[in-house]
């Protein structure tokens, strides 16, 4: 099977985060890997361990982040790693979409994998968009992928704990919500070989449009409140002071 | 009263055959042969061979199942431990690379002191954990560990820049050497818990004024420092500490100072055995070291009082040799009197945090009766000491938890040295 992972650098919170104008103060940020990608890449590895094929990761941005999230994935079992030539900064999800989609086309890949969601995703999730712009079908909140004939076994989470199986043809785009196994351990030592191995390829891209599609007209940090009102009382009693507190906010 | 020896088997009621099968297993001869092969030889002893074919591993191959190592390891008094125990599982076909007994040994280095064959399990246990590291065969809890310290340079995943924050609002002055622009007689290293830990910040500071107060001409590294590397190494991530060992490396050799201090033994015994190999060579000291031999100047006039005993860190002492110059801190107290736990100096009990035994107390939990640390902290009680005293970063948040886990809160309290020492100078607390 012929796989591709999207994996995407957020905002690490470990910073402390500062606004600057209707956008976050970019200079001394750094970033991370989006926790889910690191599930997709996880079960890309795995679906390669058990079928066969190919796993190539790519990712915008040239940061050294970006760079060391590529040699990871290619440490822990992917072929090769595109790491596409844009400043991070500027991209919103439909950008980064149109971005990854460029990169892909013509790469036939049977399926793309993705995290569910990262953090910065303002206008939509990177994973529909990226189907939509490839024409393949789509599936998200992913936690169980498994090779089925031609195809895919996969199973989606819903709400209160209901998970529902599909069969999914492929080509596909999945947003992977958990792998079956937590992300494996690469040791730093396979780390540094990895980026001797020259399979981490720069590509340079066009400038896709950064912000033709939302404007942020404000962003601020939330206010921090007073302390917490406990609920006291069996659930009859709890349920009626939750409905009067939020009918009181106007939200119910 | 005279023993009777005379036999108990009644000789002409044991019958000899020629030959005789029972229940399939041939017991032929006579009547004290063995009836069946010699466990081991019925055994594959490929297992052992491929932790002796380890660079480091070798020694696994000397033991000759004495046991003494049994009686002093520090796992085996709470669970069940020991390098000859670990030989004859090798012996048996135990898969070490994936097994608890890999990640249990917090590299104290009693066995060694008493093996006579130098089964060294310091060069055993990193040796077996870095195959196993390389093959992504990690406990998930040091996982975590290895991950945060690649990236941020601390275990505990902080915020790389904030290292120095805990000298803020100090009221004595931790000058950062690149602010500096000159030379320092002593470039302080103040390693990753006493910069982020509360306890550890507390002990930090009180250092500080203990310098300060001694007129010594000292710096820090501030954000430029990174964790010295040592317990990632005797965790197996070799890798890693080849990355931090050269990163701190190049800060240091930017630099010009006498001395480098240290607070924690690991970044000392790091300093000291590990880091000359890669072009790191420094004049290193314990800040026990270093306070001992100014007592005379630190002014120790606040009486203290209380009986005070003190846990000989396993990297400081065991492993290198410092012993007494804690004691002589503690002892220069006014009115406390030192008491001696009564597994002391060469003898130490290791706290549990070596070794990457810091980062899997829920490996510990799955195969021990108690912490390390929680067993150390009742033998602490049984001396009848109202303070333990210690000189790791690491023991200060072990002990703590252990006093309340073992239900010693209010009996026992744990303090750095620095902390019973700027209380004795009378110098002013957080």
């Amino acid at each position: 099977m012929k796989i591709a992972v999207l994996m995407r650098a957020v905002p690490d919170p470990v910073e402390e985060l500062e606004i600057d104008g209707e956008d976050l103060d970019r200079d001394f940020l750094g970033f991370v890997l989006n926790e889910f990608d690191d599930h997709a890449l996880e079960e890309a590895i795995l679906l390669k361990e058990e079928v066969g094929g190919s796993v190539s990761a790519y990712a915008i941005g040239t940061a050294d982040e970006v760079e060391q999230m590529l040699h990871t994935a290619i440490a822990k079992g992917a072929d090769d790693a595109r790491m596409l030539g844009k400043d991070l900064d500027a991209l919103d999800a439909h950008a980064q979409a149109e971005a990854f989609s460029d990169a892909l086309g013509g790469c036939d890949y049977d399926l793309v994998l993705s995290g569910v969601q990262a953090s910065d995703e303002l206008d939509g999730q990177v994973t529909m968009l990226v189907a939509a712009e490839l024409g393949h079908l789509h599936m998200s909140v992913v936690v169980s992928v498994t090779p089925d004939g031609d195809g895919l076994k996969v199973t989606k989470e819903y709400w209160s704990g209901i998970t529902a199986d599909y069969r999914v043809s492929l080509p596909a785009v999945l947003g992977v919500q958990t792998a079956r196994e937590a992300p494996r351990y690469v040791a730093v030592a396979r780390i540094r070989q990895a980026q001797e191995s020259g399979a981490l390829e720069s590509v340079d891209m066009g400038q896709p449009d950064p912000r033709g599609r939302i404007h942020i007209t404000e962003m601020r940090l939330p206010d921090v409140g007073e302390g917490a009102e406990m609920i006291e009382g069996d659930e009859e009693v709890a349920a009626e002071k939750v409905y009067e507190i939020l009918s009181s906010a106007g939200v119910v | 009263m005279s023993t009777d020896i005379s036999p108990k088997i009644d000789p002409s009621r044991v019958i000899e055959h020629e030959s005789y099968e029972l229940e399939g297993v041939d017991i032929s001869g006579h009547w004290n042969r063995m009836f069946e092969q010699r466990v081991i030889f019925d055994y594959d002893i490929e297992k052992l061979d491929r932790v002796m074919d380890l660079d480091g591993g070798e020694s696994m191959g000397y033991c000759y199942q004495c046991a003494q190592c049994v009686a002093v390891c520090p796992v085996d008094h709470v669970g069940d431990y020991g390098p000859r125990k670990i030989y004859k599982k090798l012996q048996v076909g135990m898969d070490f690379f994936a097994s608890d007994d890999l990640w249990l040994c917090t590299t104290c280095g009693n066995c060694l002191r008493v093996c006579p064959k130098e089964v060294d399990m310091l060069q055993i246990m990193p040796a077996v954990r870095k195959e196993a590291v390389l093959e992504g065969a990690v406990p998930s809890e040091l996982q975590d560990v290895f991950e945060k310290t690649a990236r941020y340079g601390n275990p505990l995943g902080k915020n790389a820049k904030r290292r120095h924050a805990w000298t803020r609002k100090l009221e004595v002055e931790v000058p950062i050497i690149s602010e500096l622009d000159r030379r320092v007689d002593v470039l302080w290293w103040v390693s990753d818990y006493p910069s982020y830990h509360p306890r550890g910040m507390e002990a930090s500071r009180s250092l500080a004024r203990v310098l300060t107060k001694l007129g010594i001409d000292f710096a820090i590294l501030g954000a430029e420092e990174r964790h010295d590397g040592d317990s990632m190494l005797r965790a197996g991530e070799a890798g890693l500490f080849e990355m931090l060992a050269d990163q701190n490396i190049e800060t240091l050799n930017k630099y010009e100072f006498d001395v480098l201090l240290t607070t924690d033994p690991h970044a000392y015994n790091a300093f000291i055995n590990e880091y000359a190999a890669r072009g790191g060579n420094y004049n290193v000291e314990h800040y026990s070291t270093f306070l001992a031999r100014r007592t005379a100047e630190l002014g120790l006039s606040e009486d203290v009082g209380g009986k005070v005993t003190f846990h000989d860190p396993c990297y400081l002492g065991r492993q290198n040799g410092v012993y007494d110059e804690p004691r002589e801190l503690i002892e220069a107290l006014p009115g406390v009197e030192l008491v001696e736990m009564w597994r002391n100096r060469q003898n130490g009990y290791c706290c549990g945090g070596g070794g990457g035994g810091m980062w899997l107390d829920g490996l510990a939990a799955d195969n021990q009766s108690m912490r390390l640390s929680e067993k150390r902290v009742l033998e602490a009680v049984e001396t009848g000491a109202d303070t333990l005293c210690v000189v790791c970063p690491y023991e200060v948040s072990r002990f703590e938890d252990a006093v309340k886990s073992t239900n010693n809160d209010g009996a026992l309290v744990v303090k750095d040295i620095s902390e019973l020492l700027a209380q004795a100078m009378g110098l002013a607390t957080d």
